[in-house]
């Protein structure tokens, strides 16, 4: 049994921007090394992890792709003994002030961010949400010291430690996608137990937040003939209310849209209907903003289904999941996969 | 006009592990102006065995007494306020999700995103903010109002939170390198030094000590806490903004810090609330030259401590302030220097050591 919270703040312990996954990669080769047959890391630092199926050779391959990496900061300058940063992933400056943050020097520092004084910066610059060109992260050390332990191009994490709220939800930096990545460990536990003809290539991809580079590459490596993107989707709270963020809890979200295989998604429909897994149609008229984006188009292209899991105040570091719909989610990959048939493939038609 | 007296080690208060100790569990408790319960409990508690008497008075200020020896002694009050800024819950909307609004002056840009500690349990929630994917360039430009956001405990917090309980910032205490990191370092810097000045009395005055409330929200319990004690003189022992990061252009100066970290205590000379009596001024300087204490001066300018209600009192009350420095006060994460507020507690120590009848034997007036 995999204690899921203990997982969950393992991972959220260890640093991994995208383009620096290795602390995440490691903490993830230990929890899939016993759930898997093979470990590889590829040319651009995704892991990819190998589950054999019981299928005669040569047995088809469905591909999970779970981003591991985090949005985050990094150093540009240091003035005074304070750090002026930009954006790794996408970051609304307006939530920053006042972040918990580590930076990852010659050691790791705790440090803050800070908003300077109006008088500080320039024009009427500070009377509204102050530029994130204007923040500064103050590590609580003098000027000689910080000199001596930041160098520019160090990378800075969120450092706010997760919280448990009521009704199993819990709070946090980069639940966006660790959480993703938790489904991915709960499915690989529950295919112990079960019977699975396909090859099970679980790949925590790098880079999902600025490149995509994890999810172009690794699927080119492995060639699956199905591809299953699990990300977090937006759930309804403050601000966040129309028909793109679904109700908070209360169910798997299912991608619906171009990104898309309608055949696959009507494959995970029935499996979640009839094991009664709580699911909720999830709408991409246009693109998914996940994995699936380039996932779909590697090589002759790969029919892609889009898991979400429902996540309130995503990018910031009081993400908000409910843990049920984590264990839905890994519960739902793992039925859909065990039943994955030798012909199953020929089942991933379009009409006509 | 003050006493000399020669230092020594044993005489005078520092700050160590035990001292350290005791300003984490005070910043980690919560103490929202007019809901001090969580840190009365803790001063009452330090204080019962030093103090010669006690009381809790009609707005919840604690007031202790430590009587001196000797004839002639000088009642002396000294001031630091229990009370923090903070939030109050108002409205429970639907999906459990809570408003709320702000007790004292916390810039809203400060809010989104941030843990929060609800009610006498200290029940963990968060605010949050909408998702960046779902603002606009031009929305970014724009604060996000604090009439947008809601403090959330997850969907099963049930009846457990209701309007009117309080709620903090959930920041807990840290040191780091040569600092200290926490949520209401003003004004429990100031809680923690008067408990160590209480232990540690000079002989020649009595101390009136007035841990007091709701000076966020308008210096209130200073003002009946002074009518009580009817003191000689007061000093009220606070903290203040260190606004002294480098101007965003490196050949501007930064010319309006109000105070500096590792500049040592800073001492008033006026305040928005305050023309502290320049005798004390004076004998505060004195004491910090005399001794090898670094100090500052604050910038005149805006602010005001728990002086700017005690020095107005019955005929009026001959009153200063004295402050630890502190950067980002008012936020979820100020931040200290120890040695600033080390040097605080020395200067103030060795300050009440020297004082005689002789300080207010002369008229107030300026130099």
């Amino acid at each position: 049994m995999i204690d899921l919270i203990a997982h969950l703040k393992t991972m959220l312990s260890a640093a991994g921007l995208s383009g620096f996954e290795s602390p995440i990669r490691s903490i993830l080769q230990e929890a899939w090394a016993p759930l898997t047959d093979e470990l590889g890391v590829s040319k651009i630092g995704s892991l990819h992890g190998l589950k054999r199926g019981q299928g005669e050779p040569p047995r088809r391959r469905v591909l999970i792709s779970a981003h591991m990496d985090a949005i985050g900061m990094m150093v540009t300058g240091i003035q005074d003994g304070l750090l002026r940063f930009t954006q790794v992933g996408g970051i609304d400056h307006r939530i920053l002030p006042g972040q918990l943050v580590t930076v990852h020097g010659r050691q790791d520092l705790p440090g803050v961010v800070v908003q300077p004084s109006a008088h500080l910066l320039p024009g009427d610059a500070g009377d509204g949400p102050v530029e994130m060109k204007y923040l500064f992260v103050d590590v609580g050390l003098r000027p000689d010291a910080v000199d001596k332990s930041v160098r520019i191009g160090d990378t800075i994490s969120f450092a706010q430690e997760p919280i448990e709220l009521t009704g199993e939800a819990l709070a946090g930096h980069t639940l966006d996608n660790r959480v993703s990545v938790a489904a991915t460990t709960l499915c690989l536990a529950e295919l112990q137990t079960r019977v699975h003809t396909w090859d099970v290539w679980a790949v925590a991809s790098a880079q999902e937040e600025e490149t995509l580079g994890g999810a172009l590459t690794s699927p080119f490596d492995i060639r699956p003939d199905l591809a299953i993107v699990i990300d977090v989707c937006f759930a309804q709270g403050p601000g966040s209310s129309d028909w793109r963020s679904l109700p908070f809890g209360e169910g798997v979200g299912l991608g619906y849209g171009p990104n898309i295989h309608t055949a696959l998604y009507d494959l995970f429909e029935q499996k979640a209907k009839a094991l009664e897994i709580p699911y909720q149609r999830d709408l991409m008229p246009s693109m998914s903003g996940t994995d699936a984006m380039a996932v779909q188009v590697v090589a002759e292209g790969i029919p892609c289904m889009v898991l979400g899991i429902p996540l309130r105040y995503m990018h910031t570091p009081v993400e908000t999941v409910s843990l049920k719909d984590i264990r839905r989610a890994g519960r739902l990959m793992a039925a859909v996969i065990a039943d994955l048939a030798p012909d199953t493939l020929e089942k991933i038609q379009w009409e006509g | 006009m003050t006493k000399k007296i020669e230092l020594s080690a044993g005489q005078v208060p520092e700050i160590g592990a035990s001292q350290i100790e005791l300003l984490e569990k005070l910043c980690n408790a919560t103490g929202v102006s007019g809901d001090e319960h969580e840190v009365r409990q803790i001063v009452l508690e330090e204080i019962k065995l030093v103090a010669d008497d006690v009381k809790v008075d009609a707005l919840g200020n604690v007031l202790a007494t430590r009587f001196g020896r000797g004839e002639q002694r000088v009642r002396v009050m000294l001031a630091a306020h229990m009370d923090e800024i903070g939030f109050m819950i108002v409205k429970k909307h639907e999906d459990a999700l809570f408003e709320f609004v702000r007790v004292g002056g916390i810039d809203e840009r400060q809010l989104p995103g941030k843990p929060v500690l609800v009610g006498r349990e200290g029940l963990p929630g968060v605010i949050g903010a909408k998702p960046i994917h779902m603002t606009t360039a031009k929305e970014r430009q724009n604060k996000i109002e604090q009439s947008a956001l809601r403090i959330d405990l997850g969907p099963e917090i049930g009846e457990k939170v209701k309007p009117g309980d309080r709620a903090t910032f959930a920041t807990r205490f840290a040191i780091t390198g040569p600092s200290i990191r926490a949520k209401a370092l003003d004004d429990r810097l100031g809680v923690a030094t008067l408990i160590e000045l209480l232990k540690h009395v000079p002989a020649g005055i009595d101390l009136l000590a007035a841990f007091t409330v709701q000076e966020e929200v308008g210096l209130r319990g200073a003002r009946v806490a002074a009518y009580a004690f009817d003191p000689d003189m007061a000093v009220a022992v606070d903290a203040t903004p260190a606004y002294d990061l480098p101007h965003w252009d490196e050949d501007d100066e930064n010319d309006r810090y109000n105070t500096r970290l590792d500049a040592g205590p800073a001492i008033y000379v006026m305040d928005r609330a305050t023309i502290p009596d320049q005798r004390l001024v004076t004998w505060l300087q004195e004491t910090a030259q005399d001794a090898g204490i670094p100090c500052q001066l604050r910038q005149p300018g805006g602010g005001g401590t728990d002086a700017g209600a005690i020095h107005k009192v019955r005929g009026g009350i001959p009153s200063v302030s004295v402050s630890v420095p502190i950067r980002y006060a008012h936020t979820a994460v100020n931040l200290a220097r120890l040695d600033d507020w080390a040097n605080t507690l020395r200067l103030l120590h060795t300050a009440l050591g020297r004082i005689t009848p002789d300080l207010l034997a002369v008229e107030r007036r300026g130099r």
